[in-house]
Order: C-alpha cells, then sequence, then structure tokens
C-alpha cells in the first residue's frame, strides 16, 4: 500500500514495504539514525517523533507506528527539529545551555516531546515527559531546560507543518512528491495489497471486516505494534482503521457521553477533565502522552486486557458497548464484554463502534496503584462510583481492573454496600466482600495478597476522601 | 568553583561548560554504534536463548532458523575452531553453550541474516533438546548447596567483635535483604566488526573497556592483541554495565566476520539485552551490633551474602567493595565482615555503579536506623556520633584545605614552561602512612581526609533540617493515612581500583602545525562528560580556548593497554596522563622558543590562545608552526599512575584507595499508609568534587547517581519465576525512575574544598560516590513506616509500594 506524507517538510511517497514496517525501523534505513531504538516497545521514548495534521501536534513512539497510520500527516524527527537552514530550535538551545544530554542516546526524544509541547503551549511538563526515559541526568536539568524554552515563540518551520496538512496532503496520488523504494524485507514478503485495507469510514470498516473476519484491526498500535516488535509475528489480512474519522466521534448529549472507537485517550482526556475529572487524572497516567495520542478507547477494551485502565472506570459509569458487524448492530453493558481472560463477547468480522455511558453526577474515583507513578501499567485499578442520599448509599458500582482474568465488577462488595449508611462501620463490614470477588494472581507486579488488600483500602480511600481527609499523595502539601 | 582565576578568557578547568557532544546530542547526529553507516553486505546478528535456568544441551536443531528469510548462517559451539570465552576473570563463560546450561537466557546459537530483524525473527526458531535440572536461584538455595565463588567465605576483621557485641548495653540484630538492578543504559548493547586484510579485525564497541574488548576478540580469533583494533567514540549509557558484558557482542561479530569475510554487526534488542546480561548482585546482610547507651557501636558483626549467577566476571571485587564500604562515615572499633560470593542459575552479577559499595553502604546505613529506632532518637544524631573522628590536618575552616603542594597552589605558576611541570608529576611517596594518629577503616587503612563533620553542619542548615524534622513529627501527629518521612544520610565512598595495578592511564597528544591538538586516551565517554573534563585540563595546559582540543574516540591503536573506565577513575587517570602528554610537547615547544628569542623559558607563557615571549606575543599556531619549522616533535605520550596505594585483599589490609569522596542527602517523603504510594518531596545534596574540574558535569552526575540510587532500593524491582526465568525484561515491567520521580524540590551544592591529595587540579572522582546519596529515600521511607506503630518496620530494598505496606503491618505488629 502505497503512503504519503510529510517528512521533516518534504512530501515523500513510499510504495511496497510491508504494511506493518515501523516508521522507526524505515526511517533509520533511510540514514535518519537520530530517532532511536530503546526498547522497540514504546516504553523508553527514545525513538518519538513529531506527527502534525489539521488538528495538532502529537507526539508519537515510532517504534510502534506502522507506515500507512502516517497516510497524509507531517511527520518530523530530531533532524527536523532544528530549521531546514540548521538554526537551532529554542528546546536544542535551552537543553545545550542547562545540560540536559549525558549520554545523548535519550535525548533526540526529549527533543521531539519537548518541541510538540513547546508547539502545543503545554507546560505540564511532568505529564508531557513521562514517557521518555533518561537514565543519567535524573530529569532536572531537562525540566530547567523545558521551562527555559516555554516562553520563546514557536518556530515558523514547525507552525508550517499545521497548516500543509490543512492544505491536504492527499491521498498516495499526491504529486511532487519523492518515491522512496522498498526494502529488501520487504520484497522477501510479498505485500499482498487485496489483504491490506484503510477504510475511510465505520460503513467501510463493516463491509471489509465482514469478507475478512480473520484480519487484523489496527487502530493506535500500541499493542498490536508488540506483536511485530517483541512476538514478531507476521500478521495476515490487516486493516488500518486511522482513516476512518467517524469513529473517531466524540459525542456529548444532555443525556450520555459517548467515545468512537478510534478516540484516542488523549482525545478522551478533556472530556474527562469536564465531567469525571478523577477519570481524566486516571488518564493522565495511562501510559505516556506518547501512548496516549496512538491508543484508542476501542482498542483498551477491544483486546480484553485485565489489565487496560479504561475498562473500570467506565464500567463504574455504568458504560454500554456498541458493537457493529456488516450493519447488524447491539449494545451490551460493558462488563458483559469481557467473559473470561483473552475471551470476549465479540463475534467473527464484528468490531467495536462506540463506547457510552449516561451522563450522571460525578461520584466517580478512580484509582490506579503500580510501581512507578507514571507510565506503569497498573497492578490494581479501582474504579468507584458511589451515591449517597440522605446518609445511605443509594446507588454502588465498583469496578477493578488486575484483580481477575478481566476487567470485572465488585458485585458482592457492591450488594454489601448498598441500601447501607455512608458509615465507617459500613465500608468496613464490606471489607471482606472482595475476597468472595476475586482471587486474583500473585506476578511480576504484585502479590494477590497485596492486591486483594489494596483493592480493600482503595474503598477505605473512598470513604475518607469523601469526608475530606487527605489520603492521596498527590494531596500532600510540600 | 569560582569563575575567577588567570584563565576567564580561556575559560577551561574549573568552568562550568556543557559537555562537548551537547550540540550533536540535541540535533540527533551524535554517533552511536548502530548510526554507523554500514558497508555492504553486513550481516546482522542475534542470539538463541535458552529457557531453562539448569540443565544439559543435548541437541539444537537449527532448520527452521536456517530456513528463515534473509538468515545467512548459524553458529553454535560445535562449529567453533577453539573456544571463544566472553569472561573477564576466569574463563567461565563460553560464547555459546557447550553443553552445560547455567541461566535462562544464556545463548545456545548465534543466526547471522541479512537484517537485524530477520535476525532477530530466526533466533526464536531454534529448538533446543535439553535434560533440565534442579536450579539453585537463591541466596538460600546456593548456600544450602554451598554453591560459591573462591572457597570459603572471605574475611575481614580488625579487633575483637563478640565480647564487644555480647558486653555492649544494647544489642541488637537484623538481617537485611536488597534486590538487584539493571543497568538500563538507553543504548543497549552493540558491537559492529569489519574485518581487514591478513585477518586483521577492527571492532566498534559500545564498551567501557575497549582493551578488555580487544583481548577478548583477538582470543578468540587466535590472533596477537596487536591484530585487533577497537574503537569506541560513545557508548549510550554504561553504569557498569558496559565493562564486561559487550564482550560477547564483540566476539560474535568478530567470529562471524572472520568466518565470512563481510561485517558483522549486533545490537542487542532490548529485551534479550535485559535477559542475558548481567545486573547489580542482589545482597543478604546478617547483622549483630553492640552499642553503648548513647548508640555508639562498639562491636558489629557483619554477614554478607552476594549473589553472583553463574559465572565469576567481576564478583570478586565487587563483592570486596561492598566489604570496604561496610563502614562508609563510622567508626566500628570491633569489627567483624564476612562475604560469601554465591554461584546461582541466574545472569552473571557484574559491575554497577558503585561496584558492590552500595550494598556495603546500605547496609551499614539500615543498621543506623535500627540503632536510632532502638534507642529512640534522631537518627542524624545517632549516625553523627559514630562518624570517624576527623584528623588535626583537616579540622580547619570549611573550605580549606591546609595541606597544599605550593607547585600546584597558583595554576599561572603551571603556565610556564618546562622546569616547573615535570615535578607536577606525583611522585611515588612512601607508601602507606603507617604512623597515622586517624581512626582506622575495617581494613586498616587511617581515614584522614574525613570532612563529613562540617559537611553535614552545612547541610543541616541549608535544608532546614531541624524545623522541617518538627514539622513532619506535627504533621505525621495529624494525618492517620499519610505519613512523612525525612533522612539525612552521608556517603564515604573510596577513589581507586582495587586491583592496584589498574591504577594507570595512558595518553597521546598531537599538536598540529596550525595549533590545533588532537588529544587521545584510555578512557571512554558514556554521557559522564570525561572527554569534555581531559579536554578541559588540555586546553588549560596550552592555554587555548577550548575549540582548538579535538576530542577523539578512544582507540586502542593510539592508547595501549588501557583500564576499564570504571571505579570514578576516568578524569583521576586520563586527565593526569593528559596533562603529563601535554607538559612534555609544552615544554619541548617552551625550550625551543626561548632558544629562539633568546630568553629563559620559565619567562615565556602560555594564555589566551597565545604564547608570551618576554614582550613580545605569539598566537598558538604560530608558536606551532615555529616549532615545525624548527624539528621539534609535537606529539607526546603521558602516563600516570596513582601514587601511595597498596592493598592486600586476602588479608583485607592497606591502603586500596588513593583518597574518598564524600557527601551527604537530605530526603523528605510521603507515604500512602493504604497503598505503600510513596514520593520523593524534597532532595537536599551536598556533595564534594574536590575542586570540581567541571561543576555542571558534576552536579549532572550527582542529580543522576542520585536518582538511579533511589530507583535501586524503591521501584527497581527484578522478578525472577520459580524457574530462574526473568520476568521484568523490558521496561513495561522494570520501571526506572520517570520524570515525576525525581524530587519535587531538588537542591544540588558541591562543597567548596579540594582534595587533600595530589590529583589532577584537586579535583575528586563522581561517577560512583552520589548514586549512594539515594540511600537517603530508602531511610526516609524507613522512618515513615516507622510512625505508623511501636515495632521495627524491618524494611526491605527495593521499598515497592507492596513492600512497605507489609512493613508498616510490621510495625503496627499485624501479622
Amino acid at each position: 500500500m502505497p503512503v504519503s506524507f510529510r517528512l521533516n517538510g518534504e512530501l515523500i511517497e513510499i510504495k511496497g514495504e510491508l504494511p506493518t514496517r515501523t516508521l522507526l525501523d524505515w526511517l533509520r534505513d533511510q540514514g535518519l539514525t537520530g530517532t532511536k531504538e530503546g526498547c522497540n516497545e514504546g516504553d523508553c521514548g527514545a525513538c518519538t517523533v513529531m506527527v502534525t495534521d489539521s488538528r495538532d501536534h502529537r507526539a508519537l513512539n515510532a517504534c510502534i507506528l506502522f507506515l500507512p497510520q502516517l497516510q497524509g500527516k507531517a511527520v518530523r524527527t530530531v533532524e527536523g527539529i532544528s530549521s531546514p537552514s540548521g538554526a537551532p530550535h529554542p528546546v536544542q538551545e535551552q537543553m545545550i545551555m542547562h545540560h540536559g544530554a549525558q549520554c545523548g542516546f535519550c535525548t533526540p526524544g526529549f527533543i521531539v516531546s519537548m518541541a510538540t509541547a513547546h508547539a502545543n503551549g503545554a507546560q505540564d511538563f511532568d505529564d508531557q515527559l513521562a514517557g521518555n526515559l533518561c537514565r543519567c541526568t535524573g530529569y532536572a536539568p531537562i525540566i530547567r531546560a523545558a521551562e527555559a524554552a516555554a516562553s520563546a515563540p514557536i518556530p515558523d518551520w514547525i507552525t508550517a507543518d499545521k497548516a500543509a496538512t490543512c492544505a491536504a496532503v492527499g491521498h498516495p496520488a499526491a504529486r511532487g512528491s519523492t518515491a522512496k523504494s522498498a526494502t529488501p524485507d520487504a520484497a522477501a514478503h510479498a505485500d499482498k495489497e487485496a489483504d491490506v485495507a484503510q477504510p475511510q469510514s465505520a460503513d467501510a470498516l463493516a463491509r471489509w471486516y465482514q469478507d475478512h473476519p480473520e484480519a487484523t484491526l489496527v487502530a493506535g498500535a500500541t499493542d498490536v505494534g508488540l506483536w511485530v516488535t517483541k512476538q514478531h509475528r507476521l500478521l495476515g489480512p490487516i486493516a488500518f482503521l486511522n482513516q476512518a474519522d467517524d469513529l473517531k466521534r466524540i459525542d456529548v448529549t444532555e443525556d450520555e457521553i459517548r467515545f468512537g472507537a478510534m478516540a484516542t485517550l488523549s482525545d478522551i482526556l478533556p472530556v474527562m477533565a469536564a465531567h469525571h475529572p478523577s477519570f481524566a487524572d486516571l488518564i493522565r497516567r495511562y501510559g505516556s502522552t506518547q501512548v496516549r495520542n496512538a491508543a484508542t478507547i476501542g482498542g483498551n477494551i477491544a483486546n480484553g486486557s485485565p489489565i487496560g485502565d479504561a475498562p473500570p472506570a467506565l464500567i463504574a459509569l455504568s458504560a454500554r458497548l456498541h458493537l457493529r458487524r456488516g450493519d447488524a448492530r447491539r449494545t451490551l453493558p460493558l462488563e458483559n464484554f469481557f467473559l473470561d481472560y483473552g475471551k470476549q463477547d465479540r463475534w467473527p468480522g464484528e468490531f467495536v463502534e462506540a463506547v457510552s455511558f449516561p451522563r450522571q453526577p460525578d461520584r466517580l474515583r478512580c484509582y490506579k496503584l503500580s510501581k512507578r507513578y507514571d507510565q506503569d501499567i497498573s497492578a490494581v485499578c479501582g474504579a468507584f462510583s458511589i451515591t449517597v442520599e440522605h446518609g445511605a448509599i443509594s446507588a454502588v458500582r465498583i469496578a477493578f481492573g488486575g484483580m481477575a482474568g478481566t476487567p470485572k465488577r465488585a458485585r458482592n462488595v457492591e450488594a454489601a454496600l448498598k441500601g447501607k449508611p455512608w458509615h465507617i462501620e459500613t465500608i468496613e463490614a464490606a471489607l471482606p466482600a472482595f475476597s468472595k470477588d476475586f482471587a486474583p494472581l500473585s506476578d511480576m507486579r504484585a502479590s494477590a495478597a497485596y492486591r486483594l488488600r489494596t483493592a480493600q483500602n482503595m474503598l477505605l480511600r473512598y470513604w475518607h476522601q469523601d469526608h475530606a481527609a487527605p489520603a492521596m499523595i498527590e494531596e500532600a502539601p510540600l | 568553583m569560582s569563575a575567577d582565576g588567570p584563565l576567564q578568557s580561556t575559560k577551561t578547568v574549573h568552568h562550568a561548560l556543557p559537555h562537548d557532544a551537547a550540540a550533536l546530542h540535541v540535533t540527533g547526529v551524535a554517533r552511536y554504534i548502530d548510526d554507523i553507516p554500514l558497508p555492504q553486505d553486513c550481516l546482522h546478528l542475534a542470539f538463541g536463548l535458552s529457557e531453562i535456568a539448569c540443565g544439559q544441551l543435548d541437541a539444537l536443531d537449527l532448520t527452521d532458523v536456517q530456513a528463515a528469510p534473509g538468515v545467512f548462517c548459524t553458529l553454535t559451539a560445535a562449529d567453533l575452531d577453539r573456544s571463544a570465552d566472553c569472561s573477564p576473570s576466569a574463563h567461565d563463560e563460553p560464547l555459546l553453550c557447550d553443553g552445560p546450561i547455567h541461566y535462562a537466557g544464556q545463548p545456545l546459537f548465534l543466526v547471522a541474516a541479512t537484517s537485524q530483524r530477520q535476525a532477530q525473527r530466526a533466533a526464536r526458531l531454534g529448538s533446543a533438546e535439553t535434560t533440565e535440572k534442579p536450579s539453585l536461584l537463591t541466596i538460600e538455595a546456593a548456600l544450602a548447596a554451598d554453591s560459591r565463588f573462591e572457597m570459603g567465605p572471605r574475611i575481614y576483621s580488625r579487633g575483637d567483635p563478640d565480647p564487644a557485641i555480647e558486653s555492649a548495653a544494647h544489642n541488637l540484630e537484623g538481617q537485611f535483604i536488597l534486590g538487584g538492578q539493571e543497568h538500563f543504559y538507553l543504548e543497549s548493547q552493540a558491537a559492529l566488526a569489519l574485518p581487514q586484510e591478513d585477518g586483521d579485525m577492527v571492532v566498534h564497541s559500545s564498551t567501557q573497556h575497549p582493551t578488555e574488548i580487544q583481548h577478548k576478540v583477538a582470543h578468540a580469533l587466535g590472533l596477537p592483541m596487536h591484530g585487533v583494533r577497537v574503537e569506541t567514540r560513545r557508548m549510550g549509557g554504561g553504569f557498569g554495565g558496559k565493562e564486561s558484558q559487550g564482550n560477547a557482542l564483540a566476539i560474535a561479530c568478530a567470529l562471524i566476520a572472520a568466518k565470512t569475510g563481510r561485517p558483522a554487526k549486533m545490537v542487542y534488542d532490548r529485551d534479550d539485552d535485559m535477559i542475558i546480561t548481567g545486573k547489580r548482585h542482589d545482597f543478604r546482610i546478617d547483622y549483630r551490633v553492640g552499642t553503648d547507651v548513647d548508640g555508639r557501636i562498639l562491636g558489629i558483626d557483619f554477614t554478607q551474602y552476594a549473589r553472583c549467577g553463574w559465572a565469576q566476571d567481576l564478583s570478586l571485587p565487587v563483592a570486596d567493595r561492598a566489604m570496604l564500604h561496610a563502614d562508609n562515615a563510622y567508626w566500628l572499633p570491633h569489627v567483624r565482615i564476612t562475604s560469601h560470593r554465591l554461584k546461582t542459575n541466574t545472569q552473571s552479577a557484574t559491575a554497577f555503579r558503585g561496584f558492590g559499595g552500595p550494598q556495603g553502604m546500605a547496609g551499614i546505613e539500615r543498621v543506623m536506623d535500627h540503632i536510632a529506632h532502638v534507642i529512640g532518637e534522631d537518627p542524624l544524631e545517632i549516625r553523627r556520633r559514630n562518624y570517624y573522628t576527623e584528623t588535626d590536618r583537616l579540622r580547619a575552616p570549611r573550605g580549606v584545605t591546609p595541606h597544599i603542594h605550593p607547585h600546584l597552589t597558583k595554576t599561572d605558576a603551571d603556565l610556564t614552561s618546562r622546569g616547573a611541570e615535570s615535578s607536577a608529576v606525583p611522585q611515588d611517596d612512601p607508601v602507606f602512612v603507617r604512623d597515622s594518629t586517624a581512626q582506622k577503616t575495617p581494613y586498616h587503612m587511617p581515614v584522614e581526609d574525613f570532612i563529613l563533620h562540617g559537611l553535614t553542619d552545612r547541610l543541616v542548615q541549608s535544608c532546614d533540617y531541624d524545623a522541617r524534622r518538627r514539622a513532619i513529627a506535627a504533621w505525621n501527629a495529624e494525618n492517620q493515612i499519610l505519613k512523612k518521612g525525612l533522612s539525612l544520610t552521608p556517603v564515604k565512598f573510596g577513589i581507586s581500583f582495587t586491583l592496584t595495578h589498574l591504577n594507570q592511564a595512558g595518553a597521546l597528544v598531537h599538536v598540529y602545525q596550525d595549533g590545533s591538538i588532537r588529544m587521545n586516551h584510555g578512557g571512554t565517554e558514556m554521557g559522564q562528560g570525561l572527554f569534555q573534563k581531559v579536554a578541559q585540563v588540555a586546553a588549560e595546559r596550552f592555554g587555548v580556548p577550548l575549540d582548538q582540543v579535538k576530542i577523539t574516540a578512544t582507540d586502542t591503536a593510539k592508547v595501549p593497554n588501557t583500564s576499564a573506565t570504571a571505579a570514578s577513575s576516568g578524569s583521576d587517570l586520563n586527565g593526569m596522563a593528559v596533562r603529563i602528554a601535554c607538559d612534555t610537547i609544552r615544554d619541548r615547544m617552551a625550550a625551543h622558543l626561548a632558544e629562539e628569542y633568546q630568553i629563559d623559558p620559565s619567562e615565556l607563557r602560555f594564555k589566551d590562545g597565545q604564547v608570551a615571549l618576554a614582550g613580545d606575543v605569539i598566537s598558538f599556531s604560530e608558536a606551532a608552526q615555529r616549532c615545525y619549522t624548527g624539528r621539534i616533535s609535537l606529539s607526546a605520550t603521558g602516563y600516570y599512575r596513582t601514587p601511595k596505594i597498596e592493598w592486600n585483599r586476602i588479608q583485607g589490609r592497606g591502603r586500596p584507595f588513593f583518597y574518598f569522596a564524600y557527601g551527604a542527602a537530605c530526603s523528605e517523603v510521603i507515604l500512602d499508609t493504604l497503598t505503600g504510594e510513596n514520593k520523593i518531596l524534597r532532595t537536599d545534596i551536598l556533595h564534594d568534587c574536590g575542586a570540581s574540574l567541571n561543576p555542571a558535569l558534576d552536579k549532572g552526575q550527582i542529580e543522576g547517581g542520585f536518582v538511579q540510587g533511589a530507583g535501586w532500593l524503591t521501584m527497581e524491582e527484578l522478578v525472577w519465576d520459580d524457574r530462574g526465568r526473568l520476568k521484568t525484561h523490558a521496561p513495561s515491567t522494570y520501571k526506572i525512575p520517570a520524570c515525576s520521580d525525581r524530587p519535587r524540590i531538588f537542591n544540588v551544592d558541591l562543597w567548596d574544598g579540594e582534595n587533600a591529595e595530589d590529583t589532577i587540579h584537586r579535583s575528586k572522582a563522581v561517577g560512583e560516590p552520589p548514586f549512594m546519596l539515594g540511600i537517603s529515600v530508602f531511610s526516609a521511607l524507613q522512618q515513615a513506616v516507622a510512625t505508623c506503630g511501636p515495632h521495627y518496620p524491618d524494611l526491605h530494598a527495593p521499598a515497592t509500594p507492596e513492600q512497605l505496606l507489609w512493613a508498616i503491618d510490621r510495625a503496627r505488629g499485624v501479622s
């Protein structure tokens, strides 16, 4: 499948590459070796590139970004962060001035993340840079550099990308592009065009997927990417959903909030910040900026991971999942989608079209527990929505990730709370019910005992927070 | 250091200059092994790995590997004409399994393909027939099986600890478990071999030890060392992980290159890197202590157990250094340190920043907190009470070093030409001051340069320790769920290779006829800024601007027989060697110019890019040109060996260290007692770099070392399953500190003293010592836990949220 995009300001067209060729591998084969491979799984940020479309600038991990996902975008690598004539970007100047590079290997990724944040006017640097690991500096000088560069104007060669993509790069037929030939690797695996699709709408996807029910659907590739880079799987038929704009819709109506499956975690963050701030805080710790810019809400649900962070929170919000197969649609409570570990209620050829939940007063609190605060997979992720009326618990929904083979509701705990007075005694009396709901596993993230204990303690935390007692380290003053 | 000095116009030593490659780093053009443009036909390599931890390799079926797309050839141990050994010590590390399987992740075969991805894909397709045997994975299992390196335990002692402990007012004992640590250099291990005519080999290696690579590759190829040239421009991080762990890749590339005549490159995939290579040693430290009523240690007995993994590698000196830091900053009147080096079926633990020192030091700091808990006093008071005393010659106003060599006091005096310079080369002083009145370490070395009393006083003031300690007590009294802890811990770290003969270095300096200077030495650049520091030294000697000095890749053909860039020794050793080389050239230039101008050489000044000759001034370039046409050699080697050191590691006696580097950190943490989640709120550091060669680079080492040390003791957790397979083999599961894990408030200052010893510009080594400042975080967490209940929390490392929650239970007496 031919792909065209702007690379460091120049329009290019790529033909004959495998659809699962990663941008990182391709860039490095072009001699653009500033973009580094640190982990090849999207966890270190050394391969960060800036991807711009008419909407915004986004930092993405090139190691788990397939070439077709770049169709119509503008890509800047570290080589394109300086001006075309070689003048340094303000973040580059400040990184030198503040000694932000030591071994230098992570530095290109930091530079691109910093330049992207700079272009977006973002100054929450701990969040912006959570996806860039540095082992040398301890980060302090990098943050100093980012702060020092914040007030500098955005260089025109960066803003030019947005204008260029607004003018529509269009499709592979774009003129004036520089064709890049395929690498031997691709030649060895003849690219079967028929097995690769890039549907332009949900309808087109529905038709194609019904005919190719064995196909792999690629949304943000933050999970599928690793099938390729880490498991070395050769994927069969494959559809890239990034051109199906109607799947990216977010609808906030009087009754409900609905996220199209292709809405990224970054897309939904501001919506959640307005309606359920605790959910937004959870999303802020979901992966990293680079991962949230790629990962979709549909993907986070559809892959059925027991440790995905969005499902427990959505379940606590009484979310419903919207599935589609051809023209047939059905909806079901989200918790019912997860049947067992690795098994979902999804038919061949059926895909997640959207997830929605009713508008409701905000009683949601989400607690994510991991070894590292940022950019870590949850050991336990608990979501609680407890409504208290006249001193008694009138409604309660509690769901967890990391406690079972699927995201799961704590129905016994809910039953132990519902209708009871909102007292600490009620909470304490409900704690034993956790072991009826969950028999968690021990693994490298946490032991079963710790999971069970902290799941219980999260309920205590909810109670304390509801009574204005500081019960999270984020709430502590310096 | 102040910016004032005779060389203001040519900023060199003692100035906060950026890393020499900073502009290359930020634009992505700094070149690492994987970025080198490849010649045609380069092969890419990957290892096929063992999935079992212990047993026998009965048969290997590589049919599917060989049939995989792009595969050119495979290699097994049986295909080798001669043994290919990767060990830096005991020759116990075959490149490829030759029968016995020692750990899960051991390379069984090698595959060469036309691309890296093809090689990696094919390497998964091997089929190994094995007989699995019960594996030894833990310290306890190895002890039970008496599986160890060296015969029995090694013991260093002084005095008579047992009666001292037993008769003491307070007796306590405990056990401290310390996890290992993955280096997680951002650039994984890499090598590239380029076959040359006549069987020679050029190897580019991401290594801290090019000479070791040269030696091992030569051995594997059956060549004298002159047949192999190794070049290292830079590493994307090392931290000790590239002292010996790059051997396998370089050997593999060289073997394939020799066999096929094609270049060969190997870059580990991150997961392979973590599964194959060694890490920091995990330790168990048992202790028995006796103190007086005030918590002063009277006698102490440490038993250190190091989990060394399957091969000896560098484990003996690592375990030695752990013993040598079991005292840290404290006078131990009666002491015994017993060290067991245990052999297990896990990755062969290796060098990692601090090299055993952190484990030894964390042990005694744990003891300090334990004593404070028993006595019920501020742990800082217990620490200070146990500090070594300062000797008279150093009991002087802060920052002033009374003992200064006259010929080094004035930098401008150094700028004169020959005469003064050769005497600047440290002479071999009488070894080992035996009649010293200073208190002695457990290995009988007098501690003569101790500065921690004054340093601690100053940090206590600058971080407002006392007021904050009171405020934290008030917070803890009011808050039931969130608890705070505050701790100030010191560092005293010994500087020198404990293998004394490694304390030598060479340099090669050329001055070209246009006055530009090209500099080479045995040290390698891994981000620490060594090249810049040494270039600053060279520029200072010639009185030229820094950009006149070209920094070049480490190259075994330019400077031979180098030691690893390790043990924090880089600038101490190579800075001296370069200075000596520069001075040789400068003396020749001065002599020649003095003759031309008919003046005395002492009247010459090399300054501001010029040479001042008694009233006349010529540019350095012109001076170089005149020397060239005057047929003066403008190239010289420099050689340095550290004076005063001698060490008997068997007896545990001597002076293994030229000097000590000091520092202290005060960290404040907050702890969520419902989950064990925690955060560093503030850290204040005061660290001793002597007269810093480059305060900016040194501060970078301190900040980075601290965060890395804190990571080791908190979130970085290595987990193996019960079959010995590492489960945390990628950044998705092994968590090094991220941006938001640095202290919210982070104040770092340099102690403004000079090194009492005659080091390069009176600076001190800085690579490793700050790592151990991270112990303050662990100690602060321990104190936060201790506020939860009356019992001793017995916190172990890493203090993950889970470990902290269980420690809170222990403090409360909840089982």
